[in-house]
């Protein structure tokens, strides 16, 4: 405690010396946060995203079912049978079917993905009550707003769609764009038309049937239906979390970069601070500290700084990052690049978890940096520490 | 805090040798010393530079071991001490005071007055009152508040003083403490060191080649190239 006490008044005598290595440890601190923060409100908002407008509660997939696989679609469909019937007649899942196809904006093929969708289901946040819209004869679609500005089409547009039944043979009429609907989920815009599971099922012949079922969020149980395999939240939302760690894994580089500086900074300090008092070494020794208390003053007066650091750090840090928090982080216009489903805004996230680690962490290195060269004061003869040296 | 018997002598050291190694060869600091002190001795070794005071007073303090020989203080060997056992010793028993003061920077003079009580964990109120004692020993208490670097080379030398009574050690070691200071100033000192050493019966022992300070100390041994010359009581 005394040893405490004294590396505290050392620390806070040490003036200006003190103060710079405390602002820029704190810079380190609230930067690091703040990144962090960021990627923490970056994946939730993408998961939430995702979710909301794809993946629901979890999905039943048919079996013969690879996202990743344009080719599998031919086969992967089939009548839904009475356990997902019963579980979307209660409005507890809705069903999607997907065929592959083509558009044509401006006399250019464009390979797309059609999404058959009730128009009435509220289990996913995609404004499917357009695709009710009376449209004289042509086929009522949904666009992304990603989707609309890659091929020009705008609400009210015409395009041609076309498609294979289920005989393989092409087919092909003419749609009307009925809603650019704004997302924030790539997954669900690029590439991809929706229209009525109805319309899809009578213009490829696949009457009652399905690709997939979204439960609802609220869905509990997921009775195991055979030729369909359950894939929970968990198992959809890998990619978004593979991705998050690569982000995760590049910002700790600005991060280990940062705290580098700063002890840097906190490990010359000691060096120096070590040289410059050697003799109050030696008196602190002559006075009856062991040379290991004196190495602890001295290792404790350099941690002392994370501490003083993130005090100061949450001075300013706490109004800056709370108002980054509330306003949001205005993402630039090529965010779509950034692979997540994030919107204009990215909104951070700071959890009680995230604020103790990075404290812990910091303080930890700054210990471990301040013990290296306080470690030589264990070899120290207090005689030539009084005279000034360091044997 | 004294633990040993007092009839005992404080100081003993008997065939002390200290040597350092130097080139090919070694330095002789200090050549078979023989000398012992009882409590309440008011001496010093005096000599010219590089005679071997300072070794002496440094290993009589414990902040340096002999190469060969032996040095008990109060009751304690000094060359089988642990680093651990020595800092104790100078805790409990031995005061010091230095040419340079190193006086802490960032403290008060108070707070470094109270800093060999810290060490010994003695409570606020009981450290409080002890500091204040010191503190009219050495006639400052009216600048407890100040920094070392407000005071002026006399002030801080009894600051000092007061920093190693404060504790009242059964011995206090002192090296070259009027080096840095001016006649009056260490006539000041000096009589303030004489009375503590007779109020509270605290043994001083001086390495100086200060003519000043000779004229006080009660006995001088002399030291030349590391041996004892002469040791010598007067009358105080």
């Amino acid at each position: 405690m005394v040893i405490l006490r004294l590396a505290w008044r050392n620390l806070l005598g040490a003036g200006t010396r003190t103060w710079l290595n405390v602002i820029v440890l704190s810079f380190a601190f609230v930067a690091i946060i703040g990144a962090q923060g960021l990627l923490e409100g970056m994946n939730r908002q993408a998961t939430r995203a995702v979710i909301d407008a794809q993946y629901g509660g979890g999905q039943y997939w048919h079996e013969a079912y690879d996202p990743f696989n344009p080719l599998s679609l031919a086969d992967a469909h089939a009548p839904l049978p009475e356990g997902l019937r019963s579980m979307i007649e209660a409005g507890n899942a809705t069903p999607l079917l997907i065929v592959q196809g083509s558009i044509y904006p401006a006399g250019r093929m464009r390979p797309v993905l059609l999404k058959g969708i009730h128009p009435g289901q509220t289990i996913l946040n995609i404004p499917s009550k357009f695709l009710n819209e009376a449209a004289a004869g042509a086929l009522p679609i949904i666009i992304g707003n990603r989707m609309a500005r890659g091929t020009g089409l705008k609400v009210g547009d015409y395009v041609t769609v076309q498609w294979r039944d289920n005989d393989g043979t092409f087919d092909a009429k003419d749609a009307i764009v009925v809603q650019v609907m704004k997302t924030t989920v790539p997954t669900i815009d690029n590439g991809q038309v929706w229209l009525s599971i109805d319309q899809l099922q009578d213009m490829t012949e696949l009457t009652q049937e399905a690709t997939l079922v979204v439960l609802a969020r609220t869905a509990r149980k997921t009775p195991v239906v055979a030729g369909w395999i359950f894939r929970d939240t968990e198992y959809l939302l890998r990619d978004i979390k593979v991705l998050v760690q690569s982000k995760t894994v590049g910002s700790a580089i600005v991060y280990v970069i940062l705290l580098f500086l700063a002890m840097i900074a906190i490990f010359d300090t000691q060096v120096l601070s070590i040289f410059r008092r050697k003799k109050e070494i030696g008196m602190l020794m002559a006075l009856g500290l062991t040379r290991y208390k004196v190495m602890w003053l001295f290792t404790i007066e350099g941690a002392l700084h994370s501490v003083l650091a993130a005090v100061f750090g949450a001075i300013y840090g706490i109004p800056l990052l709370g108002y980054v928090a509330r306003a949001g982080w205005t993402l630039p216009g090529n965010a779509d690049n950034y692979g997540f489903a994030i919107g204009e805004k990215l909104f951070p996230m700071y959890g009680a978890g995230l604020i103790i680690l990075t404290t812990a962490i910091v303080l930890v290195i700054t210990t471990i940096v301040s013990f290296l060269p306080a470690r030589r004061i264990a070899q120290l003869k207090p005689h030539d520490a009084l005279r000034g040296r360091l044997a | 805090m004294r633990n040993f018997e007092e009839k005992e002598n404080l100081i003993e050291t008997k065939n002390l040798v200290k040597t350092y190694p130097m080139g090919e060869g070694v330095l002789h600091a200090l050549d078979d010393i023989n000398i012992t002190f009882k409590s309440g001795e008011f001496a010093g070794f005096v000599g010219p530079s590089g005679s071997g005071k300072t070794t002496l007073l440094n290993i009589i303090g414990s902040l340096d071991v002999p190469t060969r020989g032996s040095a008990v203080v109060m009751g304690e060997k000094v060359e089988t001490l642990s680093h651990v056992r020595a800092a104790h010793l100078r805790n409990q028993h031995v005061g010091f005071i230095f040419q340079t003061f190193n006086l802490f920077p960032v403290y008060t003079v108070f707070e470094n007055v109270e800093f060999p009580l810290l060490l010994l964990g003695i409570s606020v109120s009981e450290r409080r009152e002890m500091v204040t004692d010191a503190l009219h020993w050495v006639g400052l208490a009216d600048r407890a508040n100040s920094n070392p670097s407000q005071l002026s080379g006399g002030q801080s030398q009894r600051v000092a003083i007061a920093r190693a009574m404060v504790k009242r050690p059964a011995l206090l070691l002192a090296d070259e403490p009027t080096a840095n200071l001016d006649a009056e100033n260490s006539h000041n000192i000096l009589r303030t060191m004489e009375r503590l050493n007779r109020e509270l019966g605290t043994t001083f022992i001086f390495a100086t080649h200060d003519q000043k300070v000779i004229r006080y100390l009660r006995r001088i041994i002399t030291l030349v190239d590391g041996k004892v010359a002469s040791d010598e009581a007067r009358n105080g």
